[in-house]
């Protein structure tokens, strides 16, 4: 009996060493099916930063550039537009950009590198569709009359301040993204690349 | 396990685990495929190295769909150009050897389990040359296995014509070409299957689709199908004796022994050791020499040069031999029908093994001088042909004895091999079967 | 006994090399150095490679940002190597469109991103091919681009290296070809020239292939010790068979 039972045991311990070597094998072996399925290099070089030269982008006016398939709204914000944000502290659901929508070095009251230019990711961060632009204050584009300009989503009614940031009670759960990027010149813009060492 | 057998449903021992299995078991039949299939089919315990290559088939079978999948995520069969001027079908293939992260270990393991499967599915028949597992009572898991063969070939060639390379467009023109041969219906037939003039995007979409779901799918069913006759009658052994004729008390074979664990354990073994083999040509060699990935296939299909010398896959070749072999007109046919019907005899006559061999005893270790012999020439001659397959047919051994006629030859020697069986088998010598097996 | 004999004998076949009667080398092929491992050779390579072939000749599967593996930094990729796209993800095409380049030569000049791969044969591998075929041209005035090959007759492409090689005539009674014209290179500097660009063209073949050997044999490694475990399994299991 007590010999029959030490054999079974010294086979428990190979079943399990083989069991376990395999299994790590086996795991292994997931590694490259898995990541087949990630992002290709062509996805990559199609993905790759944009550059984009805001000399004609006038105050006040804003464009839209395509990155990795998103639209990325550049704003050139004139001085009416940034004294608004100041007066939103209490209306908005993020005053402070606590939650990280942005990169460290946008985390300030007008989310941005340069004060008038703000660089945002143009998709409502509740369900994913592309907020329309309602810059006049006032009930003028079908707002509210304490309306101070910014950004409304179609979809669910999410409304966005000058900065990107949403307003309380709103479906949406936070800030517009503001993707990485980095001044090349005065006047040129890299989008989706953090400032280098290079 | 034979289907008389009544396994008892679970019982639970009162725990939540043992609730959840007693409630599964009471609706499916788990347990009773888990003793029939494996802790309690018992096969015969003298398996030697022949016998690794059933459940390696199934490995293989397995690492292809698995890796068929991932392949499909990237691959597009379309036979347009890109922007650069080649066809996106061959484009895609490079994206995924380039591009794709670890696209390129993903395909090799596909291109050469290709090949693999074809070794392991040869040396896994030619066990059953060897062994009689053909002979009644197993005549029906062998035709099945010829069928899935047979379903294998088709596999590989349609399998063949994705990455749209030179031999890849040129092989696929040849064989579909084949059919044109059969009188009054062959040039439409071939028509039909191309669906085009030429071989062309029709014929590759079609072919992706049969290569990805159709195909397989017939070949699941009859991998099934296989493994139930099999366990159905019971695993012959390499001395041909039935163990179920020696049963003890509580009716299990005195030579028997349940696949698992001592099957499974040793066929874990066999895994690795393939596994190390396999690994070693996806890793180091994975164009196989020319063989597994011939070289032409690396110039995008075009259907306005041949390249010089064209020849199937290696697995093919000594089919191709058969199908070269025939050069003369019968009948007034003329002879391109005669080497189709060469060729696709030369795979439907193994299904009559079963019943061309009329020998008394199974085993190879029994039988006497004429089947050994004759054997012996068989495989060295589909060596032959299979070698001289992957020549042109002006190939001449050392530059002076002709291939052609050899091939003739062996051909013929191939089909006399099983016409004349039920002669031979009858008249040679054989030494009685032992009442038990031998094991040592 | 005797049946032991003939397993074994059937073993043997079935193992035996399917190439075991090759026929006559039809090519004779000079056998090209291999310098996957040498980063110098292989960066001069791609710049031979972008120099002189990308003018015509694409390589529509390779991206710019692949060349960094040579041990090139991006910064250097862009400024001496990328002359055809814009962003280094993008891959090296050709200057040239392809229908456009039809019109030119008569025929588009092949994607040269797997020829290494594609001219291998029974006579040689590929590399072996491209190195003997790039040092063979030899001035034939019956050729319109004034160009033969002596691997490679009647060959489309012209000497686009001869600068460098200078010019070789064929000998009409030995076949070999002579130096003529001395170029800027001497025959060694040559030989080592093409020997880069070679290497490079293969390296492009497989940008991978470095790696694959390398986890390969890792790979094996596991494997081997899977095997010591799987069989004292198997060892352990049937001790209860007699």
């Amino acid at each position: 009996m007590s010999k029959e039972g030490k054999v079974d045991c010294g086979r428990r311990r190979l079943v399990v060493a083989t069991a376990a070597v395999g299994g790590a094998g086996a795991l292994a072996a997931l590694v490259p099916f898995l990541s087949s399925m990630l992002p290709s290099e062509r996805a990559k070089a199609a993905g790759a930063p944009v550059e984009v030269d805001i000399g004609n982008l006038e105050s006040g006016q804003m464009m839209t550039v395509e990155w990795r398939g998103k639209p990325v709204w550049i704003i050139n914000r004139s001085k009416d537009m940034l004294d608004t944000l100041p007066k939103l502290a209490d209306a908005v659901v993020d005053p402070k950009s606590e939650k990280t929508m942005q990169p460290e070095y946008c985390k300030n009251e007008t989310r941005s590198i340069k004060p008038n230019i703000l660089v945002a990711v143009g998709i409502c961060t509740h369900l994913g569709c592309s907020p329309s632009s309602k810059f006049k204050k006032g009930a003028d584009e079908g707002m509210g009359g304490d309306w101070l300009g910014g950004f409304l989503c179609p979809c669910h009614g999410s409304t966005f301040d000058f900065a990107g940031r949403v307003y309380k009670s709103k479906p949406a759960p936070d800030n517009l993204e503001v993707p990485p990027h980095t001044y090349l010149t005065d006047t040129r813009i890299l989008i989706g690349e953090d400032k280098k060492g290079a | 396990m034979a289907t008389d057998t009544h396994y008892e449903k679970y019982k639970s021992d009162g725990s939540l685990q043992g609730n959840a299995l007693e409630w599964f078991d009471a609706r499916f039949p788990a347990t009773s495929m888990w003793r029939g299939h494996l802790s309690e089919y018992y096969a015969p315990k003298n398996f030697n190295f022949w016998y690794y290559f059933g459940s390696l088939a199934m490995l293989v079978l397995v690492l292809q769909i698995v890796t068929g999948i991932f392949l499909v995520m990237h691959y597009k069969p379309d036979a347009s150009l890109n922007a650069n001027g080649i066809p996106v079908a061959f484009a895609s293939v490079e994206y995924i050897m380039r591009d794709v992260s670890w696209g390129w270990l993903i395909r090799y393991m596909h291109s050469t389990g290709a090949s693999a499967f074809f070794i392991v599915v040869y040396m896994h028949m030619f066990r059953g040359m060897l062994y009689g597992s053909y002979r009644q009572p197993r005549e029906l898991i062998w035709v099945f296995g010829t069928l899935i063969f047979l379903c294998l070939m088709a596999e590989a060639f349609m399998g063949y014509l994705l990455p749209w390379g030179q031999m890849s467009f040129w092989g696929a023109q040849v064989i579909v070409n084949l059919f044109s041969a059969i009188p009054l219906i062959g040039d439409p037939l071939s028509l039909w299957i191309r669906g085009d003039f030429v071989v062309g995007d029709a014929t590759l979409n079609r072919f992706f689709s049969f290569h990805v779901i159709a195909v397989p799918l017939v070949l699941l069913g009859l991998v099934a199908a296989h493994i139930l006759a099999l366990h159905e009658v019971g695993s012959n052994n390499p001395d041909g004796v039935e163990i179920k004729k020696k049963k003890d008390a509580n009716g299990v074979p005195l030579d028997g022994i349940a696949f698992h664990p001592y099957y499974s354990v040793k066929d874990i073994v066999g895994v690795v050791v393939f596994l190390i083999v396999f690994s070693s040509i996806v890793f180091f060699a994975p164009e196989g020499g020319g063989y597994f990935l011939e070289y032409n296939n690396f110039i995008p299909a075009d259907p306005l040069k041949t390249p010089p010398h064209i020849a199937p896959v290696w697995y093919f070749t000594p089919y191709y031999s058969l199908l070269r072999a025939m050069v003369w007109p019968i009948l007034g046919i003329d002879a391109k029908f005669w080497g189709v019907v060469a060729m696709g005899a030369g795979v439907v006559i193994l299904a009559f093994l079963p019943w061309l061999d009329r020998s008394p005893v199974k085993s190879i270790r029994y039988r006497g001088p004429i089947f050994k012999t004759l054997l012996v020439i068989f495989v060295i001659s589909f060596f032959i042909l299979g070698f001289l397959g992957t020549k042109p047919p002006s190939y001449a051994f050392f530059d002076v004895i002709p291939g052609a006629p050899i091939a003739q030859i062996l051909s013929a020697y191939y089909f006399l091999y099983f016409l004349t069986m039920p002669w031979w088998s009858k008249i040679d010598k054989y030494k009685p079967e032992p009442e038990r097996v031998t094991f040592k | 006994m005797k049946a032991n004999n003939m397993k074994k004998f059937l073993l043997a076949l079935l193992f035996a090399p399917l190439t075991a009667f090759a026929n006559g080398a039809a090519l004779h092929l000079d056998k090209a150095p291999d310098v996957q491992g040498d980063k110098a050779a292989l960066q001069n390579g791609a710049k031979t490679f972008v120099n002189y072939c990308l003018n015509c000749h694409g390589a529509s599967y390779v991206r710019y940002n692949r060349l960094t593996e040579l041990g090139l930094t991006e910064q250097q990729v862009k400024e001496n190597l990328m002359f055809t796209a814009e962003k280094i993800g993008e891959p090296m095409r050709v200057a040239a469109r392809p229908s456009e380049q039809k019109q030119w030569f008569g025929a588009t000049p092949p994607d040269l991103s797997l020829i290494a791969r594609s001219r291998a044969s029974e006579d040689g591998s590929g590399a072996d091919w491209l190195y003997t075929y790039l040092r063979s041209f030899y001035r034939d005035p019956n050729r319109p681009t004034g160009w033969n090959n002596a691997i490679f007759e009647n060959v489309g492409m012209p000497h686009v290296l001869w600068q460098l090689q200078g010019q070789q005539t064929q000998n009409h009674e030995s076949h070999k070809l002579e130096l003529s014209v001395p170029g800027k290179l001497t025959a060694a500097e040559y030989d080592k020239q093409i020997v880069d660009l070679v290497g490079f063209m293969v390296w492009m073949a497989e940008p991978n292939a470095g790696f694959r050997k390398q986890l390969g044999m890792g790979v094996l490694a596991f494997l081997i010790v899977l095997f010591g475990f799987a069989y004292m399994l198997k060892k352990e299991y049937w001790k209860d068979i007699k």
